[in-house]
């Protein structure tokens, strides 16, 4: 976004590193003099907490695999060995575990931000793409990891979503065979599994890396959807701004971390996890880790097996068109007063999909889950093209600093 | 480009040759490599060889069902009894999602031998439960009848009847 590198190496060393090589210029306008809008709210602090948690989950991750063994007569023992006997092994293990579900509450809060206040739009598209890529790569790293402590869980997650592939149709039966190396979930579906789960989150830092370049060339969006135009009024340096925020946000992500991992560990696990794989015996309740439950209602809600398969790709995929589908010149909700209406609804049908998903499929809860996927197409394909073309937006400020401005007049 | 080294569709010049000879070269190349990369997925040959197994009935009294591991899957045999078979010769198969006789799906009538997974996403049935007193899905709700046919629920086909010969009397060998 700025022009020319405002970094002036000082020691010899620095001169001599920066001739042959301007990572110190690079890090400097990156995360020193990058300018960020000087309106960000406390929802613009996810970046940085998610940043945070893929390196502590890649952190507990590499050591948890120091004692871990992928084979399935001691996948099982080696994990109960993990929380018995390896020195803070319980600590570790209950704060990877519980990593991943802090993983996707931050990703899910830093999605809908996007949604609230249109990240997605013209010039940010690509940007908005790579993120819905680096959300599919980690609920496949997610899912991986979850098959890993060999429970009963593990096993039948895996079976079901490895059964998900046999729904195409022709091809459908030897993929499955293919992915599991086998024909059911065995010794070859562990090893694999492992050996991607390991690989996936150096996948996530590498498309991470393309997002923050993205978002580094487009320059951040803000609270208003109004671009930035005057990079002295209407900015403020990243460090000390962005990075003391940023800072004391994830602060306060952690002590919730932190709680979840020391006195409610096992919260939202599932006890059928704590007995070992029974591939001839399933639990009579299987239900997704609490983040895939939107898409395993959906999933469960059409009756038919691959217009469902279908279903639970595309409500993941459609998102990534968000940019296409919401054609409102408006980006930020704040001037949209109908849109705003609709995004809550959305919200809250979103939760209410995940909350069907953990009840059984079966009756009333079947036919509501019916409703909620309908209405999940439906605010993607209707509601948000319509919106764009209907609704009389409010007047938007000229600029980010007149929009400041008001705010604190308003205040005195 | 000029004179000697001009190219026509009907007159290729040298390099375009080498270029498309390279190519082809290089795509069969890539081909070569990915090959054994994709095929190791695949089950091996030790995987393939313990795909059949044998199993002696005579101690299934009628009315019971049996489950064997075959292919690291469970398959139930289930001793049916005259009511049963009779209930299951009885279908018409107009009431089927998957239509097929229950003398298709069996070579003895009170020998049924299936594959014990739900063929709607892998979960096992248990036995003797659901409205057709055949098998239900814990997973999804699927019922199957006593010829392991689907009557109700999400499931698209009958329980697989798996490949399986009678070698004696009282012996299956499945696979």
């Amino acid at each position: 976004m700025s022009g020319h590198s405002q970094y002036k190496p000082k020691s010899n060393f620095a001169k001599w590193l920066e001739r042959r090589l301007p990572i110190l210029s690079f890090m400097y306008d990156s995360f020193v003099a990058y300018p960020t809008p000087k309106n960000l709210n406390y929802l613009w602090t996810f970046g940085a907490i998610l940043s945070f948690m893929l390196v502590a989950q890649i952190i507990t991750g590499v050591v948890l695999a120091m004692h871990y063994t992928p084979e399935v007569t001691l996948a099982f023992n080696s994990v109960e060995n993990i929380m018995r006997d390896v020195n803070w092994g319980w600590a570790l293990r209950y704060a990877h575990a519980n990593g991943a579900s802090m993983f996707f509450l931050a990703v899910y809060i830093h999605i809908f931000r996007g949604m609230y206040y249109g990240s997605y739009k013209e010039p940010r598209e690509l940007l908005w793409i790579l993120g819905v890529v680096i959300f599919m790569v980690m609920m496949a790293t997610g899912f991986l990891g979850y098959v890993l402590p060999w429970g009963q869980m593990s096993f039948w997650a895996a079976t079901v979503i490895t059964n998900l592939f046999s729904a195409l149709p022709w091809v459908g039966p030897s993929i499955t065979t293919w992915l599991l190396g086998g024909y059911s979930v065995d010794n070859a579906t562990l090893n694999r599994f492992f050996a991607l789960h390991y690989l996936l989150p150096f996948i996530i830092v590498a498309i991470v890396a393309l997002h923050v370049w993205a978002l580094h060339v487009t320059g951040q969006n803000n609270p208003t959807g109004v671009e930035v135009k005057d990079l002295k009024k209407d900015t403020v340096p990243f460090t000390p701004y962005a990075t003391m925020k940023d800072g004391f946000a994830i602060g306060v992500f952690v002590i919730l971390y932190a709680w979840m991992t020391f006195f409610v560990p096992n919260y939202l696990g599932h006890p059928d996890n704590y007995i070992e794989a029974n591939p001839l015996v399933t639990p009579p309740h299987i239900v997704p880790e609490w983040y895939f439950l939107p898409f395993y209602a959906i999933l469960r809600a059409i009756p038919n097996k691959l217009l469902g398969v279908i279903a639970l790709f595309l409500s993941i995929l459609i998102v990534a068109a968000l940019p296409w589908l919401d054609t409102s010149k408006v980006k930020s909700g704040t001037y949209r007063p109908l849109f705003r209406k609709f995004y809550w609804a959305f919200v809250a049908v979103s939760i209410g999909l995940g909350y069907l998903g953990s009840q059984p499929a079966e009756g009333a809860y079947l036919w509501i889950a019916r409703l909620l996927t309908f209405y999940y197409f439906f605010h993607f394909l209707v509601i948000l093209p319509l919106l764009g073309r209907r609704e009389k937006p409010d007047p938007l400020p000229k600029s980010i600093s007149e929009a400041t401005a008001n705010r604190g007049a308003s205040h005195a | 480009m000029k004179g000697d080294h001009s190219s026509t569709p009907h007159n290729p010049s040298r390099r375009d040759i080498l270029t498309l000879a390279t190519s082809a070269g290089a795509v069969t190349a890539v081909g070569g490599v990915a090959w054994p990369l994709i095929a190791q997925m695949n089950p091996d040959a030790s995987a393939l060889a313990l795909a059949s197994t044998e199993v002696d009935v005579s101690t299934v009294p009628e009315g019971q069902i049996i489950t064997v591991k075959w292919r690291g899957k469970p398959v139930f045999i289930r001793h049916r009894t005259e009511k049963e078979i009779k209930d299951a010769q009885a279908v018409s198969l107009t009431e089927l999602p998957d239509p097929e006789s229950d003398d298709k799906r069996v070579q003895k009538p009170q020998w049924l031998v299936v594959i014990g997974i739900c063929t709607h996403l892998g979960c096992i049935p248990t036995g003797k439960e659901g409205e057709y007193d055949g098998w239900f899905c814990p997973c999804h709700g699927s019922s199957y009848d006593v010829s392991g046919r689907i009557r109700q629920g999400p499931a698209p086909n009958n329980l697989e009847v798996p490949n399986y010969t009678f070698v004696s009397d009282t012996k299956i060998k499945i696979g």
